[in-house]
């Protein structure tokens, strides 16, 4: 018996993000803990980013998840090349977040500023605790985004062979669901690491 | 048994209102963070991020529409969290 | 006679191991997760039984101290994460869920299968780490700094727990779901048995803590391979930071351990009581309550690590009060009999047992909670004897009570009551010879997870060793009872013991859909009155 109880499986994927949110949330609680230890160190470590690719990035997601809302609300409406288009932009804008990610995760490890570095080895714990927070949340973080790229290009393909429609797109907005939620960590990840100094 | 999703559609200029908002408050919160060196700039920059989070839970996520089991989840959820934080405090700030 | 779910796969078509391997029946699911646990279980009790003798052979010293080390960490990363923590809910929960609430299967049939996968995967990457590394010494909870240290298979073993972990939580996922959605017309929110809502409060515990260990176990595997620093004092980092995290899920863990065990408490005694269970609101006001506070106590294994008092003073303040809706369980298992018309059967003698070894392993919780005593007991055999107590004589008699309760619902078999009855005795015998004795030793000031021990604990020690072997006779007994049941042929009633609950209104085993008619639930599930 074909089942399609479209409220359980929204459901089930809310529970689903539910433990995304905890999952995050242990490194937060760590993040806590250590700001407040180190409040000193951790605007000094806040200076070593670079606000503007953060800036940047927190830009990008906030727009790919726009158009990720728009191509459900296309799909609701038949709309199928608007849809592919904005599903495209968004898996295009979650590309451009990992790759301004790995530049700046270069430069840092240029400057020595990684666990065993030259540069980080020699500065106080509240520092080395920032950075290993740092590449903690965000590496992570960046995980989750290429999972989610990788979900969105699987529903543009879903969406281009007519599998997803406006009477069946479970999967299109559970995969929205998940990537709005790698957008809200990030909406925090970027005041905690940027905007500490 | 099909069950008819029965929330109304959303219009794109909403939906890029939402992401005008969003931007917006990007802008004021690096602002903030370059104007405002008094002792409450953590929670003005995390009150702006929840902020920014509510209206893409509210508007992209749809979280109202989604029924009380859910949003009473997601509240759940993130007061369980905010709890682990708060009794993990009575250690660390006590020390 | 109508075929069973034996006779008929979950796809048609699909024959022989495909039957299995590939179904989306949760009732084989459950029969694939039953099998496999129990080798877990088989293989964590060998090494406790090798601790055990090594300790009952004092100063012959039949292990290394670093192998006792490596044998104590298995026993206990079995048993935690292979054992006690899955086994409640993916057999029996698996099994009886669907059926209590008028389920034709879970929400997620496929999700499902794959939790079982997970869990397989996980218990194949924990032998992995015997030959990679060489087994971890560390003891299950892998503190740091020795975690970070230590050169043996910490890595593979953390991974594997993780992958558990995972495993776990998408079955609450599954549950949860399930509950509420899945349940027939007429089953409400207070029509549920006592099972189903035991097991649902346990998925939200499951769901929202077990992340937390995940990221943690995550963060171990990093500083060991990176060394990224995050809890090593010279980098800046906190080890009680690393104990925080830990704790906030494996306290709460103890609570997934032991709430589906109660859930099974509470079906047995209304129906060998003949008489509805006592205060059924109450208990499902406790389970949500034990779920809730019981994972706001985490920190009260740390009372000696260097804590704030603060933060002491309201753990175990926090610690009394989770107390309190496992006390209300005990006293309305206790009243449900009274007056009642008992019929003495295998599941309830050992229900009887859980009530009183869980009762004497919780107010021993209390001595450990109360922050004063709990600088003499750390880390002594006194809290060696309490988490035996609850997690084996609570959870272990409540999982064989249930073993022996739906037996035939799973099967269509009966076993034999005598072997029952003998191998109950045995164990409990054994299990008090064992664990009581660990209680003194403890208050003498033993410590735990040392490979000796002074000599004048040795007449204990020894004596705690007969147990242990009185015990494993007595558990390998009703293992070959329930088995050996096996070859009788499947005739048990569909209701053999005339309980009131859904799942027992279909025939013994239950067809592949579960229910041929529409099931009805009653209005209240634990109804005696009309004789039926």
């Amino acid at each position: 018996m074909e089942r399609t109880d479209a409220a359980g499986v929204r459901l089930g994927m809310w529970l689903f993000l539910y433990t995304e949110i905890m999952l995050f949330g242990g490194l937060f609680v760590l993040y806590s803990v250590y700001r407040h230890r180190y409040q000193a160190a951790f605007a000094a470590g806040g200076l070593e980013l670079e606000l503007p690719l953060g800036a940047l990035n927190t830009c990008v997601l906030l727009a790919s998840s726009f158009a990720v809302a728009a191509a459900v609300e296309s799909v609701r409406r038949g709309l199928k090349k608007a849809a592919l288009a904005f599903l495209g932009s968004a898996a295009l804008l979650g590309a451009v977040f990992l790759l301004v990610k790995y530049g700046e995760w270069s430069r840092k490890f240029a400057l020595g500023l990684y666990p065993g570095g030259a540069r980080l080895s020699a500065e106080p714990g509240g520092f080395k605790a920032f950075f290993g927070l740092y590449y903690a949340l965000t590496g992570l973080h960046a995980l989750h985004v290429s999972i989610g790229c990788l979900a969105l290009g699987v529903c543009w393909a879903l969406v281009w062979k007519g599998a997803v429609h406006g009477g069946r797109l479970n999967v299109l907005e559970n995969s929205g669901l998940y990537w709005h939620l790698v957008d809200i960590v990030w909406i925090f990840l970027f005041p905690l690491f940027y905007l500490v100094a | 048994m099909n069950e008819k999703e029965e929330s109304p559609g959303q219009s794109y200029g909403g939906l890029l209102a939402v992401l005008g908002a969003l931007l917006a408050l990007t802008a004021v919160s690096v602002a903030a963070a370059r104007l405002y060196t008094g002792p409450l700039r953590a929670g003005v920059a995390l009150g702006i991020a929840g902020l920014k989070s509510a209206l893409v839970l509210v508007f992209f996520m749809r979280l109202r529409e989604a029924g009380p089991a859910v949003a009473g989840g997601f509240l759940a959820t993130v007061l369980t969290l905010a709890v682990f934080m708060a009794l993990t405090f009575s250690d660390v700030l006590y020390r | 006679m109508s075929d069973s779910f034996y006779e008929e796969p979950s796809a048609p078509g699909q024959t022989g191991w495909r039957a299995w391997l590939l179904t989306t029946d949760h009732k084989r699911i459950a029969l694939l997760y039953l099998w496999v646990v129990l080798f877990w279980f088989l293989a964590g009790a060998a090494f406790g039984l090798t601790a055990r003798t090594q300790l009952m052979a004092h100063g012959q010293h039949l292990l290394t101290a670093k192998a006792y080390n490596a044998v104590f960490t298995l026993h206990g990363v079995i048993m935690v994460f292979l054992f006690i923590i899955p086994g409640i809910p993916v057999i029996l929960g698996n099994f009886l869920l669907p059926l209590q609430i008028g389920a034709r299967d879970v929400f997620f049939p496929r999700l499902n299968l794959l939790t079982w996968y997970l869990y397989v995967a996980g218990g194949l990457l924990a032998i992995g780490s015997l030959f990679a590394k060489g087994a971890p010494d560390t003891g299950w909870t892998f503190y740091v700094p020795f975690s970070l240290s230590t050169q043996t298979g910490v890595t593979f073993t953390v991974f594997a727990v993780f992958v558990l972990g995972l495993s776990s939580m998408l079955t609450g996922l599954n549950f949860i779901t399930t509950v509420h959605r899945l349940r027939a017309p007429g089953m409400g929110w207070l029509q549920l048995p006592l099972f189903t809502w035991s097991v649902y409060a346990t998925a939200w515990v499951q769901l929202l803590a077990t992340p937390i260990i995940a990221v943690t176990l995550l963060l171990i595997i990093v500083e060991r391979v990176f060394g990224v620093g995050l809890f090593d004092p010279a980098r800046g980092g906190d080890p009680l930071m690393y104990q925080h995290l830990f704790w906030m899920y494996s306290h709460p863990a103890v609570y997934i351990m032991i709430l589906p065990g109660m859930g099974i408490i509470s079906e047995i005694f209304p129906v060998f009581s003949r008489k509805s269970i006592f205060g059924y609101k109450a208990i499902v006001a406790a389970t949500m309550g034990i779920a809730i506070i019981g994972s706001l106590v985490w920190a009260h294994h740390m009372f000696v690590s260097g804590m704030s008092d603060v933060a002491v003073l309201l753990f175990s303040f926090l610690t009394f009060l989770v107390a309190v809706p496992s006390a209300v369980k005990v006293f309305n298992w206790v009243s449900t009999m009274y007056r009642g018309s008992i019929v003495m059967s295998p599941p309830l003698l050992l229900a009887l047992w859980f009530v009183f070894l869980f009762t004497i392993g919780g107010l021993s919780g209390l001595v450990q909670g109360a922050a004063g005593p709990n600088v003499h007991i750390h880390d002594t055999y006194w809290v060696v004897a309490h988490f035996h107590f609850v997690m084996f004589g609570g959870t272990g008699f409540a999982f064989l009570a249930g073993l022996h309760f739906w037996w035939p619902k799973l099967f269509g078999r009966m076993y034999d009551f005598k072997k029952a009855y003998l191998g109950s005795a045995l164990l409990a015998a054994g299990f008090l010879l064992h664990y009581f004795p660990q209680f003194i030793l403890g208050l003498q000031g033993m410590p735990r997870r040392y490979y000796t021990y002074l000599p004048e604990l040795r007449p204990l020690n020894f004596a705690a060793g007969i147990g242990a072997y009185i015990m494993v006779a007595g558990l390998l007994l009703l293992v070959a009872n329930l088995l050996l049941s096996l070859r009788r042929r499947r005739d048990a009633p569909g209701n053999p013991w005339d309980a009131t609950t859904l799942e027992w209104q279909t025939s013994s085993p239950p067809p592949r859909e579960n229910f041929l008619a529409e099931p009805r639930p009653p209005a209240y599930p634990y109804d005696f009155r009309r004789g039926g």
